[in-house]
């Protein structure tokens, strides 16, 4: 599905702000992983879906999505197959557009002058209909004056609304208050497993990171430092978890949301 | 009473025909967010390429010829700031000065071109009128000339590409993840913006039957002005209403300026009157959202 081989990517490169945000990082992703990435502030997971979506083309290395090499596709290219929400609420949607002029743009169906059809309202309209919350009475609304989690969940809709091959969620779910959060979450399981999406989470919840999905990634200094799936994920706890965290880095996991997270 | 008529219509003309340089600034300025300050240039450029072909025996295609010389004048602009890494606000300085250049050289090297003689649009229009009509032949092809664009406009921007653009203005990371380039958004709209400036300048240069290369200095600002007057007028969300806002604002200015210009204004006044009207219109909202702050502060001082 995924095969990211190799790739590496240095910022600031001769500069005293030289960063080396990936080195050398291999993934394997096969189709219908649900994949939650832990790892402290900076270990380069957001890299590295910045990486895979294309925001920034890598120094070495290849990534190739469903067979097809991607390295050098551009970011808005491949956003046709690969599907992203961010932590912040404001990032998917255009503000000042209606809940279905921006749904529209996502869905993308017809040339670039026709308008948007009263089948595809209706169409648009039962999709919105799906998310339960009473947005479907409210498509001629501006998306911003929508509440962070309503946002979120819209975003989700639109980047699912043509079921990518890949699903890149970077803790999407952290900027809502909890109840909003576990409605998300909701959601997002259903939307994926529907689709049977293959998908990657970011995710500071060290619980969840173990029981969402079927494999578990953490990573460090622009690496991955162990990937579990299977039985030996099942018998994990959080403590095997940081345990096993610090005999991989050598030092103590520290990512504060990480680890005043709740549950 | 009698004096009142005339003003207003030629409030009218003027305004309508200018009203199509704002709604340029409508589509780069309010949908695309993007400060076009090549405009100037691009007016005097329709201005001057309208005049030439229209001198030389074409009235009509000097309609097609002004425009497209705005689309690739509007594609230029958009091509430096999307694809060279010139700042958007620079290119269109840099296009502007380039522009003073290639308007004179259209000209055949000179700084005014007269079309006393010559057969434009509006002439045609006052023939088919015959003699004895009114004298509205301007007033016709000025609203025949905005409701086409006003039309197209609002058509225009309930497309796909249309929304792309109002997205584009609006949240680019966002046109990107639905899989449209933000740059060729950019380009379209700069490009159709752009011909709505240059059909202005042609229109505005053919009816008051001259060009010269100032013709279009401070329109920006001025369309500017009336955009923000309109904006003002009408706050409707409704694309229908935000173009007719528009118009309107474009009318309402020269009526204003025009009934000024009565009052013993001089003319030569007008691009100080649009620079405040811009600067309050935009640092207003802006103050007013500080006025909290700023009266704490000064309460803080007087203790």
């Amino acid at each position: 599905m995924l095969k990211i081989n190799d790739i590496s990517k240095t910022f600031n490169p001769g500069t005293v702000n030289e960063k080396t945000a990936l080195s050398h990082l291999s993934l394997t992703v096969n189709d219908g992983d649900f994949i939650s990435i832990i790892g402290s502030n900076g270990a380069g997971k957001s890299t590295l879906f910045n990486a895979i979506a294309g925001t920034f083309l890598v120094d070495e290395g290849s990534i190739e999505l469903a067979g097809e090499d991607i390295t050098f596709v551009a970011e808005h290219v491949r956003a046709r197959t690969i599907g992203r929400l961010f932590q912040d609420p404001q990032k998917g949607t255009a503000p000042d557009m209606s809940i279905e002029e921006n749904l529209a743009l996502a869905a993308g169906s017809g040339g670039w002058l026709s308008r948007i059809s009263k089948k595809e309202k209706a169409a648009l309209r039962e999709r919105v209909a799906l998310l339960n919350m009473g947005l479907e009475d409210r498509m001629e609304s501006p998306v911003g004056l929508l509440s962070g989690g309503q946002r979120q969940a819209l975003t989700l809709l639109m980047a699912t609304i043509n079921p990518p091959k890949l699903l890149l969620l970077d803790e999407h779910t952290a900027a809502l208050d909890p109840a909003t959060s576990a409605k998300v979450t909701e959601l997002t399981e259903k939307i994926v497993s529907e689709n049977s999406l293959t998908c990657l989470v970011i995710t500071h919840n060290m619980q969840a990171a173990l029981t969402q999905g079927n494999r578990t990634l953490m990573m460090e200094g622009g690496n991955i430092i162990f990937d579990i799936s299977g039985s030996e994920r099942e018998n994990m706890t959080v403590d095997d978890l940081l345990d096993k965290f610090r005999t991989r880095s050598g030092h103590v996991l520290d990512n504060d949301r990480m680890l005043l997270s709740d549950s | 009473m009698m004096n009142v008529l005339p003003l207003i219509q030629t409030a009218l003309e003027l305004g309508l025909i200018g009203s199509l340089t704002v709604l340029a600034l409508f589509l780069s300025y309010s949908m695309l967010n993007v400060c076009d300050l090549s405009t100037d240039g691009c007016f005097t450029l329709g201005a001057s390429v309208g005049a030439v072909v229209a001198i030389s025996g074409h009235p009509y295609l000097s309609i097609i010829a002004a425009m497209l010389a705005g689309v690739m004048s509007g594609f230029i602009t958009a091509f430096l700031q999307t694809k060279m890494g010139v700042d958007s606000l620079l290119a269109g300085i840099i296009m502007n000065t380039a522009l003073y250049s290639v308007n004179i050289a259209i000209m055949g090297g000179s700084s005014l071109l007269n079309m006393n003689k010559v057969e434009t649009v509006f002439t045609k229009m006052q023939a088919l009128l015959g003699k004895g009509a009114p004298e509205i032949y301007k007033l016709i092809i000025a609203v025949i000339a905005v409701a086409a664009v006003a039309a197209f406009l609002y058509i225009f921007l309930k497309t796909r590409i249309g929304l792309a653009i109002r997205a584009t203005g609006n949240n680019p990371d966002m046109v990107r993840s639905s899989s449209i380039n933000p740059a060729m958004t950019t380009i379209v709209g700069l490009c159709v913006a752009n011909a709505f400036t240059g059909l202005s300048g042609c229109l505005l240069a053919q009816s008051q039957k001259s060009v010269n290369i100032d013709i279009g200095s401070g329109m920006v600002t001025i369309a500017l002005a009336s955009l923000l007057i309109g904006g003002t007028f009408i706050r409707s969300r409704r694309m229908g209403l935000r173009i007719a806002g528009t118009v309107i604002g474009a009318f309402l200015f020269r009526l204003v300026y025009t009934i000024a210009l009565r009052f013993n204004m001089p003319a030569y006044m007008l691009k100080l009157v649009s620079s405040v009207i811009v600067i309050i219109a935009i640092s207003g909202p802006y103050l007013k959202s500080r006025a909290p702050e700023l009266a704490k502060r000064l309460e803080k001082r007087r203790c």
